[in-house]
């Protein structure tokens, strides 16, 4: 599948700070999550790919565009909802919208009918002509997001969209962006340092630690991988000659990946068409009870820390 | 697709040539500025003193109409020559300098205060743009307000006095063209420049009088201390009627040029002086709007 955004050893400097160290990374996914911690550099980076900041070395493609010789073509390709307000205040909902669209090239009548729908399909329509200034915080984001589509974008930054939002706006919001990538007309980069809605919303995940790429992974491959992962309790068998140690040479020599953790516990990986029943077997041959065995689930959470730990093992 | 269906669909319609784009910031203000009764009025009113100067020519060329109110050598009271297109270019201009403290501050800082630069420049659309779509306004009213009004009269008074008075006095429509274009690129400059830098209205509307008469009166008040002219390089008003007089007149002066942009006799500075006086400020003007108009306001 061709990457929809191709970072090649991307870097930015804002003086002699670096802000991104050398990013290297092929985003293929439908939705594109973008986590890490305030200041990690995820709204540094995707104002680099709209052309705000130039990078100092190495660059960018989207869809195979390079954002250094070819931003206006890249920026009329890309909707993007900034994470900070953003409007005009004096100016109505509806007349916003249409402006926006028209700067990004749709003709007048055009852009007047997709500033309506745009309002309509945010849950704005009954507001529409009022002004900006007075919408309420949840209003005022899902006006930016009206604008960010208007135009038919085929690629849609989103910048922290959640922000500041209530529960309920909150779940109306992520269930706006599902439907959005559900339809699957364009990509969509969410960059927030929410992890559930990155999980909610994303299939794939850029993780950024002070502006290096601390992890990357596919989350649909992840889940699915970790059906495979086991967390299980033992008792028994120590001092027998077949005792743990052989239980778990036993499972290794059937393909599976094994870890000891502390005393009794053991965390394995079961090889394709190996099945559970198998443990049981195995562990009353070498005299061991399974206690419990619970199928572990790497979350993003999980994904997050172990990406998030440094070299000595902290936060 | 009904509006009321709430869906999300691509965009699979033409689009607009991108070099005309930069047309739509003008046509949203226009629409935004004739909400506004004072404007209105005011740009309407500003038509008065030309509208007086069309008579003016009417009856010069109307003895006829002159003898039947029984004046007949009011014809010979005013002259059409120098002076009096000099001074519909001052008065005109002057009404310039007014409507872009008016309209200047509020092109700018509203898109400043609300971070709205970023949703203009995430689209197919370029800084340069964005600035020539704000000067646009500024430039578009006030040429209506100066050198279109000055033309017409000068073709006015080209038909009714003939074609060879319109090769005789072609300098004039060239002093008028070049000379109001000059005044409109500063304050268009000056004005958005100020309207960037400084967010709140009423402040920068000010400020754009206090650049013109404030520093006119420093400048005046060094020239009196040291016993100088170069003083009067801080006084726009009066770079410009140097380079109007030149425009107008070349070297041989006989007028002390527009009004409100007098030049006293001996008060003259070089010309290349003025020149680059005002190419400075211009200068002066881009990099501000350059260091504000950015997607981002980046905090080093």
């Amino acid at each position: 599948m061709d990457p929809v955004i191709e970072l090649d050893g991307l870097e930015v400097r804002f003086g002699e700070r670096v802000i991104l160290d050398r990013l290297n990374a092929a985003l293929t996914g439908r939705s594109i999550g973008l986590l890490g911690p305030n200041g990690a550099g995820k709204s540094t980076l995707i104002n680099t790919l709209l052309g705000f900041h130039k990078p100092a070395a190495g660059t960018a493609r989207i869809f195979g565009r390079d954002i250094r010789t070819h931003a206006r073509e890249v920026r009329s390709l890309v909707g993007y909802m900034p994470e900070n307000d953003a409007f005009i205040a004096g100016m109505s909902g509806v007349r916003f919208v249409r402006l926006m669209a028209e700067l990004a090239g749709l003709p007048r009548e055009h852009a007047l009918e997709r500033a309506h729908e745009a309002f309509f399909y945010v849950g704005l329509g009954e507001v529409r002509y009022r002004a900006l200034g007075t919408y309420s915080l949840g209003m005022k984001q899902a006006a930016k997001l009206a604008q960010a589509i208007a135009h038919g974008p085929k690629l849609l930054f989103l910048d922290e969209p959640t922000n500041g939002l209530d529960p309920p706006a909150r779940v109306r919001m992520i269930q706006l962006i599902q439907e959005i990538r559900d339809r699957g007309d364009l990509h969509l980069i969410l960059s927030s340092h929410l992890l559930r809605d990155v999980e909610e919303c994303c299939d794939e995940v850029l993780i950024l630690k002070d502006g290096k790429v601390a992890a990357f992974c596919n989350l649909e491959e992840e889940r699915r991988a970790n059906r495979r992962f086991l967390e299980i309790e033992t008792r028994g068998g120590a001092g027998v000659p077949s005792g743990p140690e052989c239980f778990l040479e036993a499972m290794e020599k059937l393909g599976c990946e094994t870890a000891p953790g502390a005393p009794g516990r053991v965390k394995l990986i079961l090889p394709d068409g190996l099945e559970v029943r198998c443990l049981y077997q195995v562990a009353a041959e070498q005299n061991v009870q399974i206690r419990r065995l619970s199928h572990k689930r790497d979350s993003l959470e999980d994904i997050f820390l172990k990406a998030m730990e440094t070299a000595n093992g902290r936060l | 697709m009904a509006v009321y269906k709430k869906t999300y669909r691509p965009y699979d319609g033409g689009l607009t040539s991108s070099w005309t784009r930069f047309l739509v910031i003008p046509r949203y203000a226009f629409e935004d500025l004739h909400r506004s009764r004072f404007l209105t009025t005011f740009f309407i009113a500003s038509f008065i003193y030309p509208l007086i100067c069309a008579l003016i020519i009417y009856v010069q060329h109307n003895v006829s109409a002159l003898n039947l109110v029984g004046v007949p050598g009011a014809n010979r009271l005013i002259a059409i020559n120098v002076t009096f297109f000099m001074s519909l270019l001052g008065w005109q201009s002057m009404l310039a300098l007014f409507l872009a403290s008016f309209i200047g501050p509020g092109q700018v800082s509203p898109d400043l205060a609300n971070n709205a630069l970023s949703l203009y420049l995430a689209r197919p659309f370029s800084r340069l743009e964005y600035v020539l779509g704000k000067l646009s306004v500024l430039m578009i009213l006030m040429s209506l307000m100066t050198w279109v009004p000055g033309l017409l009269l000068f073709s006015l008074q080209g038909y009714l006095e003939g074609w060879s008075w319109v090769a005789d006095n072609a300098r004039l429509a060239f002093g008028l063209f070049v000379g109001a274009w000059i005044w409109i690129v500063v304050l268009a400059l000056l004005a958005l420049a100020l309207s960037a830098w400084v967010k709140w209205k009423p402040v920068a509307g000010a400020l754009m009088f206090g650049v013109f008469f404030v520093a006119a009166g420093f400048g005046a008040a060094v020239n009196g201390v040291q016993r100088t002219r170069w003083g009067h390089l801080l006084n726009i008003s009066h770079l410009i009627g140097n380079i109007w007089l030149h425009l107008f007149e070349g070297d041989a002066h006989t007028t002390n040029g527009a009004v409100f942009f007098r030049v006293a006799q001996g008060e003259e500075l070089p010309l290349w002086c003025c020149w680059t006086a005002l190419a400075v400020l211009c200068l002066v003007c881009l990099y501000m709007l350059a260091r504000k108009i950015r997607g981002v306001e980046v905090v080093r």
